[in-house]
């Protein structure tokens, strides 16, 4: 221990000192768990898979590579970019209660989606994804117009206004559907569910891995753009560049995941809301936890979908569903001085 | 020195300041005072980049404000708004650290951190360092971003009603430290102030708005007279002596 002139410096630094150690405990424990998790995903589903048949039977590792690590990169994958892409959306309306599922985001990409199926049916999946992103960006742009008009001292009118904004959109898109006999495309966008990801077929979802990672980039720009365009502007923050930077990166998100496993929705608004609790919205220390967490309890949900009624599959989303659904009534009639 | 010139803001309708010219002077503390909806507050917005005026000019030591961009601008002027309402949970020492941004744009130096260090025990927040913004009381949050804006380190320290929810002993402890901000280091000062007692007492200089107009400006001394200030607020102000220092009687 160095010794500093005077006593209180040394307890001033030993303070955030202490708490940032404390942090890096949680971290390495969340990881750890996290991998715990991965395994037991690996292992887990309607075709049994041991470590000795690994060793002697060459289908079980097909199974494995195939099925089994693809399915559990998805799960990561998405648990993770939502959480970030809740996170981001949080900070930049300064509204706890928003996330791509009451933004109109989801439904935007779903519109843009049928769009490309309808008018580009060859179009390489690449493509349509492209479509339905660019969807995405313009809804979610609607939406942010839409919220600046919301008194700031309403905080429950922008989330009730996105979900109401959301439904007219998904009516849209189910009217069109409806006509034109694309309504089971519709359900599998709507419903989040892994029991389909097989190698080869998830793997969009390594680019939502990526946006969330680059938006770690800009962790601080992030928190200060939390802080408001007045005090983002006063620090010499390109306030526009950041929203615009953050709205791509949340649009790109989620619709990478609705077009590969669906709408999940709750992840990217009770994830965050739970980590800010505890360790507050200051991006730099906290994006890590928040998509360790996202990708943990996403897991989790998606292993009980397997295990529940096996050998039949619950989808990830209609659990996760429960749960969040759960978790955001009590944040929000357990929290509203805060919001 | 701040140089305004023939600014204007507004709808034709409703302008907010009609061509106002006034000549804010570096290293000194100046009181920007008037009536509600006189236009301080935009004055102060303009001044800040945070508003575009409609026509008009504002120079800082003769170079056009707009033109000095927005990392560099941070660099040379910190601003501390009235309305301060934060939605996120944000810890007092990590919103203290932001005013280094534009310094070291995320990564703290020793020269930050001891900056940084030296802001929260100033404003007596050292208590208060690892709580959240939102647990904290309205004055308890304005002193940590007056905090952040003294971190900044900016020649030029903007504020808006700083004074509007500190008590007694925090409005006067951050008065003399404003003061001592210019008389020893030589900062430059403006402040949006409703209580002419504090104008009066702790600034050298003062600029009176009415209508989004100029009503006076110059040193206190000579302008903050009691013919002045009833003339601004269309209420009798008397300027009596106490303790060998003016002292504005207005209350009753």
């Amino acid at each position: 221990m160095k010794f500093l002139p005077g006593s209180r410096k040394v307890a001033d630094l030993a303070g955030p000192d202490g708490s940032r150690a404390r942090v890096r405990n949680s971290v390495v424990l969340a990881f750890l768990l996290l991998c715990l998790l991965a395994v037991i995903s690996l292992f887990v589903g309607a075709n049994a898979l041991t470590i000795s048949a690994l060793m002697n039977d060459p289908q079980a590792l097909q199974v494995l590579i195939i099925s089994r690590i693809p399915r559990t990169a998805a799960v990561l994958l998405t648990g993770a970019a939502l959480a970030v892409a809740g996170v981001i959306m949080q900070l930049l309306v300064r509204n706890k209660f928003v996330e791509p599922g009451t933004t109109g985001t989801n439904e935007a990409a779903m519109l843009g989606m049928l769009a490309a199926t309808l008018l580009a049916p060859s179009m390489p999946v690449f493509g349509k994804m492209l479509v339905a992103s660019v969807s995405a960006l313009a809804g979610t742009a609607v939406f942010m117009l839409l919220a600046r008009r919301i008194p700031p001292e309403r905080p429950l009118l922008i989330p009730l206004a996105g979900l109401v904004y959301g439904g007219l959109l998904l009516a849209c898109a189910t009217f069109i559907a409806i006509q034109t006999d694309l309504l089971q495309y519709l359900g599998v966008w709507m419903s989040g569910e892994f029991s389909g990801i097989l190698a080869g077929r998830y793997e969009l979802l390594w680019l939502a891995g990526g946006l969330a990672l680059l938006a770690y980039f800009a962790a601080d720009q992030f928190t200060i753009a939390g802080l408001g365009r007045t005090v983002s502007m006063n620090l010499g923050l390109r306030y526009g560049q950041v929203l615009a930077f953050g709205i791509v990166t949340v649009s790109l998100v989620s619709a990478l995941v609705v077009v590969t496993v669906g709408m999940l929705p709750f992840l990217g608004l009770v994830v965050p809301n739970l980590v800010s609790r505890i360790m507050g919205d200051n991006l730099r220390e906290s994006l890590p936890v928040v998509a360790a967490l996202g990708a943990g309890l996403l897991l989790i949900c998606d292993i009980l979908g397997r295990v529940l009624r096996f050998p039949y599959e619950i989808p990830a989303g209609t659990i996760f569903g429960i749960f969040g659904a759960t978790v955001f009534l009590y944040l929000l009639l357990g929290r509203r001085s805060h919001a | 020195m701040i140089q305004v010139t023939n600014l204007s803001c507004g709808i034709a309708s409703s302008p907010i300041l009609k061509g106002i010219a006034a000549s804010i002077p570096a290293g000194r503390v100046t009181a920007l005072i008037g009536p509600n909806g006189a236009g301080k507050s935009t004055l102060l917005k303009l001044i800040a980049q945070q508003l575009t005026a409609n026509s008009g000019s504002i120079t800082l030591d003769g170079v056009e404000v707009s033109e000095i961009g927005a990392r560099k601008l941070a660099q040379k002027m910190a601003v501390v708004a009235q309305h301060l309402t934060v939605a996120s949970r944000v810890r007092v020492q990590d919103l203290i650290g932001f005013g280094r941004w534009p310094h070291s744009q995320g990564r703290l130096t020793a020269e930050d951190r001891a900056a940084i260090d030296d802001a929260i025990a100033r404003f007596g927040l050292s208590a208060l360092r690892q709580r959240f913004l939102d647990e904290l009381s309205g004055g308890q949050r304005q002193r940590a971003f007056i905090a952040m804006a003294f971190a900044q380190d900016t020649d030029w320290l903007l504020l808006d009603e700083p004074l509007n929810n500190l008590d007694l002993h925090h409005a006067r402890n951050l008065m003399s430290r404003l003061r001592s901000l210019a008389e020893d280091r030589g900062k430059s000062i403006v402040i949006v102030v409703h209580d002419l007692n504090y104008a009066i007492s702790w600034s050298d200089h003062v600029v009176a708005l009415k209508d989004g107009q100029v009503a006076f400006q110059g040193p206190v001394a000579e302008t903050a007279t009691a013919a002045n200030l009833t003339d601004l607020y269309e209420t009798p102000v008397a300027i009596t002596q106490s303790d060998g220092r003016p002292f504005a009687q207005y209350h009753r």
